[in-house]
C-alpha cells in the first residue's frame, strides 16, 4: 500500500483516477453500509415527503434554535464516526502481540488515529459546543435570536461542509496520516505526496470560518442583546463561558486560518514555511499551531464549565455558590490560556529558562480551575441535592476531571514532560479532560436542555445505563494508557513487540466496549424518548430553572419571549418565580423577525465542492466554485428585504395554546 | 419537591411584595422599545476587523523569523526599492483621505458626491495594486520568487495577503457603488459604507506596518 505512486493527472478531474478508490476491504464494508444506509434514509425522507419540510424549516433557517440542533445532529453523527475510529485503534492494538500484524495496514492505520483526533476536536465537540452555546445563549440572555441570524446558518453550513469533506476522504483517495495536528516536514508535499493532508487542510479551513464567524456574532448578540437590567454580573454563568469561549475563538482561529494558509503555500505553491531547506521552520509551525491549539482545548472546556455551574445550582436548588468568583477564575483561564502554548513542546529544545515560564504559567491554571471545582463542591454543600441525569454526569465530571486535571499539572513540570512526552500518558491524560470535561459535559447538557428543546423528557432508565457504561467504561479504556505511558509507550504504535504490555491494552479495548454499550443506551434513551414522547412530555419549566430559559414553554416559540424580560437579579427567572411576577396575558404586538434564507447552505455547498476540486487539483472546478462563492454572496447582499413581521393575532394565538404548559410565575 | 421554595431563606427577592400589576410591569417589558435594524453590525465587523489583525500578525511573525533566512539568495537591499515603495505608500494613504471624503459627503447625503468619491477612492487603490504587482513582477523576473528563500516566502506572502485584502476591498467597494446608484443612501447602504470604511483605514494601518517593519527596516538590516 504505502509504495503506491499516484502520479496522475488530466485537466478535468485533476488527481482523481480509479486508484482513488481505496484498496481496503474494511472500507468497501464501510462504504456499502454507509451507500446502503444512505440510499435507505433518502428513500425514507422522499417517501414521507420531508424534503420540503426540511429545506423550509431547517436547512434555511436562521432560528439559532433549529441551528443549535442542528449543530448537535452533526456533533453525534461525526462523534459516532470518531468512536468508531476509536474502537479500530483499541482492537489493533490489543491484537498486534506476539508477532502479529493486527488487522490494520500502517497506511490505514496512521489514517485512523489522524482521523479519529480531528474528528473528534473539530466535527464532534466543537459542534456540540457550539450548538449549545447557539441554543442556549439567546434564551439565557431574554434575546429572539443573534446579532447576524443570516450569519448564524451560514457558519452552520461552513461546518458541515467540512464535515463532509473528511467523510469523503474516508471512501475517496485518503485522509491524512500526520496526526491530528499534521506537523511539517511530515505533512510537506515531499513526504505527503498525495491529497489526505490536502483533505485535512480544506476541511479545517472551511469548517474554521463557520466557526471565526460564529464566535464574532455570539460576542455581539451576548455583548448587544442581553434583556434590559441583565448588566454584565447578572448575566447567567452559561452566557459568561460562551462570552469567554467566543473570545478565544477570535483570538485563536486566525491563527490557525494562518498557518492552515502557510501550509497550503507550502504544498501547492512550493513556498519554504517550513520546508526543512531553503530557509523554512518546521518549528515554527509547532509554535504557531499550537498558539492556537492550546486556547482551542479552553474553548471546548470552557462552555462545558458553564453547564455544570447551572446543573449544580438548579439540581441543589441554590444560587451558584461564588458567582463573582466563578466568573473571575473564568476569566483568567482566558486569559492564561493564551500564554501557556509552549508546554505542548517542552522538548523542542527552548531551552530551561523558557520551559520554566511556560510550565509555570501551566501550573497556575490548576489555581481558577480549582477554584471553580470548589465553588461547585460547596455549591452542593447543604443544598438539596436531587440526583436527576445532568446531576450524575456532573458529579462524575468532577471526580474524573480532577484526576485529568492533577495529571496535568504532572506534564506541566517539564522534566517529568521529557519523560511522558508523546506517550501513552499524554494520551490518557488528555482523554481524562476531554471526555471527563467536554463528552460528559455534553451528555449533562442534553439531558438537562433536551426537554426545552423538545418538550419531552429523555427517559432516565436508559439513560442512567448509558451513564454508568460511560462511567466506568472511562476508567477501564485510559487508566491502562497511564500505566502503560510510565512504562515508556509512545502513542501511535501500531504493533508491539512485548508481550506483557498486552494485558493492558486488552483492558484498555474492554473500557472501550463499555464506551460502546454507553452510546448505544444514549441512542436507545433518545429514540425510545421520543416513542414516549406523550408520557415524558413536561412544562416550561421541568427542572425548577433559574434562568431566563425555563420562563418560556418548551419547545419555545419562534420569537422566544411574547414580552421581553426585564431582569433585576443574578438566577432572573428564580426571582420572578419568588417575587411571583404573574405573566402578561394580552395586549400582544406584532413581533420583527429574520426571514429565511437558502444563502447559507448555496455558500456552504459550493464551499464543498471547492474544497473537493483544491484537493484534487481540478483547476477548473476550484476557479468556478470560487468565483460563483464570491459573486453568489455579492448578488445576497442585494437582497434588502430580510425581516417580517409575526402579526400580533399569531402571537396571542401562539401564547394562548400555550397557556396551559407555562409555569404561572405568580401562582 | 418544589424546587422554587428551597432558596427562599438565603436570597431575598429583588422586588419587595407589589400588586400583580405592579410585578408584570416591573418584570416585562410590556411596550417593546424599537431595535433599530443593524445595531450590532459596527461591533461584529469590528471583531471580525481584529480577527483579521491577528492574521497579519501572524504573517508580521512568520517574516520575523524567516526575514533572515536568504538561503544564499538576494536580501532586502538588493530587491527593494524604496522611491517606488514610497510612491505606492502614498498612493494607498490617498485613497483613504479620498475615502474619507466619500464619508464626508455621505454623512450629508450628497449621493452623486459620495459616489464620485468613492470611484477616486478605487482609482487610487487600482494604482497601489498596479503598483504592487509590477513590483512583484520585476522581483520574478530577477529569479527572486517566493520559493527562493525562506525570506522571500515571508515577504511575498505578507505584502501579498494585504493586496489581497486590497482586491477585496475593492470588489466590495463597487459593489456598493452599484447598491447606492439604485437604493441611494439608506440606512443599510450607509451601515455598509461604515464597515468598508473600517476595512480600509485598517488595511493602511496593517500598511504602515509593513512599509516600516519589511522595507524600511529591511533596508537597515
Amino acid at each position: 500500500m504505502e509504495s503506491v505512486v499516484h502520479n496522475h493527472w488530466s485537466p478535468l478531474l485533476g488527481r482523481l483516477w480509479w486508484d482513488a478508490i481505496p484498496q481496503e476491504p474494511i472500507v468497501w464494508a464501510t462504504f456499502a453500509a454507509v451507500a446502503l444506509g444512505g440510499i435507505a434514509l433518502v428513500a425514507a425522507l422522499t417517501y414521507f415527503k420531508v424534503w420540503g419540510y426540511l429545506w423550509k424549516e431547517w436547512f434555511t433557517s436562521v432560528d439559532h434554535k433549529k441551528i443549535g440542533i442542528m449543530y448537535m445532529v452533526l456533533g453525534l453523527i461525526m462523534f459516532v464516526r470518531g468512536f468508531a475510529d476509536a474502537v479500530m485503534m483499541r482492537l489493533q492494538q490489543a491484537w498486534a502481540f506476539n508477532g502479529s500484524e493486527g488487522y490494520l495496514n500502517a497506511h490505514h492505520f496512521d489514517q485512523v488515529f489522524t482521523a479519529h483526533g480531528v474528528i473528534m476536536i473539530f466535527f464532534a465537540a466543537m459542534p456540540f459546543v457550539t450548538g449549545f452555546m447557539n441554543y442556549v445563549v439567546p434564551l439565557q440572555i431574554g434575546a429572539r435570536d443573534v446579532s447576524f441570524p443570516f450569519l448564524n446558518n451560514f457558519s452552520f453550513w461552513m461546518t458541515a461542509s467540512g464535515a463532509v469533506l473528511v467523510m469523503l476522504s474516508l471512501f475517496i483517495g485518503e485522509f491524512g496520516q500526520t496526526g491530528w495536528l499534521a506537523y511539517p516536514p511530515l505533512s510537506g508535499i515531499a513526504y505527503s505526496p498525495w491529497v489526505g493532508v490536502d483533505y485535512w487542510i480544506w476541511a479545517l479551513q472551511i469548517a474554521g470560518v463557520g466557526t471565526l464567524l460564529s464566535g464574532v456574532n455570539l460576542i455581539s448578540t451576548i455583548v448587544k442583546m442581553r434583556a434590559p437590567g441583565m448588566d454584565l454580573m447578572k448575566m447567567p454563568i452559561f452566557t459568561w463561558t460562551a462570552l469567554c469561549t467566543n473570545i478565544l475563538i477570535v483570538a485563536a482561529f486566525p491563527v490557525l486560518t494562518a498557518v492552515l494558509c502557510m501550509l497550503t503555500a507550502d504544498r501547492y505553491l512550493d513556498f519554504n514555511f517550513f520546508t526543512n531547506d531553503f530557509g523554512g521552520s518546521a518549528m515554527m509551525y509547532v509554535n504557531l499551531i499550537w498558539i492556537w491549539g492550546h486556547p482551542e482545548v479552553y474553548i471546548l472546556i470552557l462552555p462545558c464549565f458553564g453547564i455544570f455551574s447551572e446543573v449544580t445550582s438548579t439540581f441543589c436548588g441554590k444560587r451558584l455558590f461564588g458567582y463573582t468568583s466563578m466568573v473571575y477564575a473564568t476569566m483568567v483561564i482566558t486569559i492564561l490560556s493564551y500564554i501557556v502554548w509552549l508546554h505542548h513542546f517542552f522538548t523542542m529544545g527552548s531551552g530551561a529558562s523558557v520551559n520554566s515560564f511556560f510550565g509555570i504559567t501551566t501550573m497556575v491554571i490548576s489555581i481558577p480551575t480549582g477554584a471553580k471545582l470548589f465553588n461547585w463542591l460547596f455549591t452542593m454543600y447543604r443544598g438539596r441535592i436531587r440526583f436527576e441525569l445532568p446531576m450524575m454526569w456532573t458529579i462524575a465530571f468532577m471526580l474524573t476531571f480532577t484526576v485529568g486535571g492533577m495529571t496535568g499539572v504532572l506534564l506541566a513540570v517539564p522534566p517529568a514532560d521529557f519523560v511522558l512526552h508523546n506517550s501513552l500518558f499524554l494520551i490518557a491524560h488528555f482523554h481524562n479532560v476531554i471526555i471527563g470535561g467536554v463528552v460528559f459535559g455534553t451528555f449533562a447538557g442534553i439531558n438537562f436542555w433536551w426537554p426545552k428543546a423538545f418538550g419531552f423528557k429523555l427517559h432516565e432508565g436508559w439513560g442512567k445505563l448509558s451513564f454508568w457504561c460511560w462511567a466506568i467504561g472511562f476508567w477501564f479504556a485510559f487508566m491502562p494508557l497511564y500505566v502503560l505511558g510510565l512504562m515508556g509507550v509512545t502513542r501511535r504504535m501500531r504493533v508491539f513487540d512485548d508481550p506483557n504490555l498486552q494485558i493492558w491494552f486488552l483492558i484498555a479495548a474492554f473500557g472501550a466496549a463499555l464506551i460502546a454499550v454507553g452510546i448505544g443506551a444514549f441512542i436507545v434513551q433518545v429514540g425510545y424518548s421520543i416513542w414516549k414522547r406523550k408520557e415524558l412530555a413536561v412544562d416550561g419549566d421541568p427542572w425548577g430553572g433559574r434562568t431566563l430559559e425555563w420562563s418560556t414553554t418548551s419547545p419555545p416559540p419562534a420569537y422566544n419571549f411574547a414580552f421581553t424580560p426585564v431582569v433585576h437579579e443574578i438566577d432572573a427567572w428564580d426571582d420572578m418565580k419568588r417575587c411571583g411576577a404573574p405573566r402578561p396575558t394580552g395586549n400582544f404586538q406584532a413581533i420583527h423577525m429574520p426571514k429565511n434564507t437558502e444563502a447559507g447552505i448555496i455558500l456552504g455547498g459550493l464551499a464543498t465542492a471547492f474544497g473537493f476540486a483544491m484537493i484534487w487539483h481540478i483547476w477548473w472546478l476550484a476557479g468556478l466554485t470560487f468565483a460563483g462563492m464570491i459573486g453568489y454572496a455579492i448578488f445576497h447582499t442585494f437582497n434588502y428585504n430580510r425581516d417580517y413581521f409575526i402579526p400580533a393575532d399569531e402571537v396571542t394565538a401562539t401564547e394562548a395554546a400555550a397557556l396551559g404548559q407555562l409555569a404561572p410565575a405568580g401562582a | 419537591m418544589n424546587a422554587t421554595t428551597m432558596d427562599t431563606m438565603t436570597t431575598p427577592p429583588s422586588t419587595p411584595a407589589a400588586s400583580p400589576e405592579q410585578l408584570t410591569a416591573a418584570f416585562y417589558e410590556l411596550e417593546p422599545h424599537h431595535h433599530p435594524e443593524g445595531a450590532s453590525t459596527m461591533l461584529g465587523f469590528w471583531i471580525y476587523l481584529m480577527s483579521d489583525c491577528l492574521i497579519f500578525a501572524m504573517l508580521f511573525a512568520a517574516y520575523g523569523v524567516l526575514g533572515g533566512n536568504y538561503a544564499a539568495g538576494p536580501s532586502p537591499k538588493d530587491l527593494f526599492e524604496l522611491p517606488l515603495v514610497a510612491v505606492n505608500t502614498a498612493m494607498l494613504l490617498f485613497s483613504s483621505i479620498t475615502y474619507g471624503f466619500a464619508m464626508l459627503a455621505m454623512a450629508k447625503n450628497q449621493k452623486g458626491a459620495t459616489i464620485s468619491w468613492l470611484l477616486i477612492t478605487a482609482v487610487f487603490g487600482a494604482a497601489f495594486l498596479s503598483i504592487e504587482l509590477y513590483e512583484f513582477a520585476n522581483l520574478i523576473h530577477e529569479g527572486a520568487t517566493p520559493m527562493r528563500s525562506g525570506f522571500l516566502t515571508g515577504f511575498f506572502s505578507l505584502v501579498g495577503t494585504h493586496g489581497l485584502h486590497v482586491t477585496f476591498g475593492l470588489i466590495w467597494l463597487f459593489t456598493l457603488v452599484a447598491q447606492i446608484s439604485t437604493k441611494g443612501l439608506i440606512p443599510a447602504n450607509k451601515r455598509r459604507l461604515m464597515c468598508l470604511s473600517l476595512f480600509w483605514h485598517f488595511l493602511d494601518v496593517i500598511w504602515i506596518g509593513v512599509f516600516t517593519f519589511v522595507y524600511l527596516m529591511g533596508m537597515l538590516r
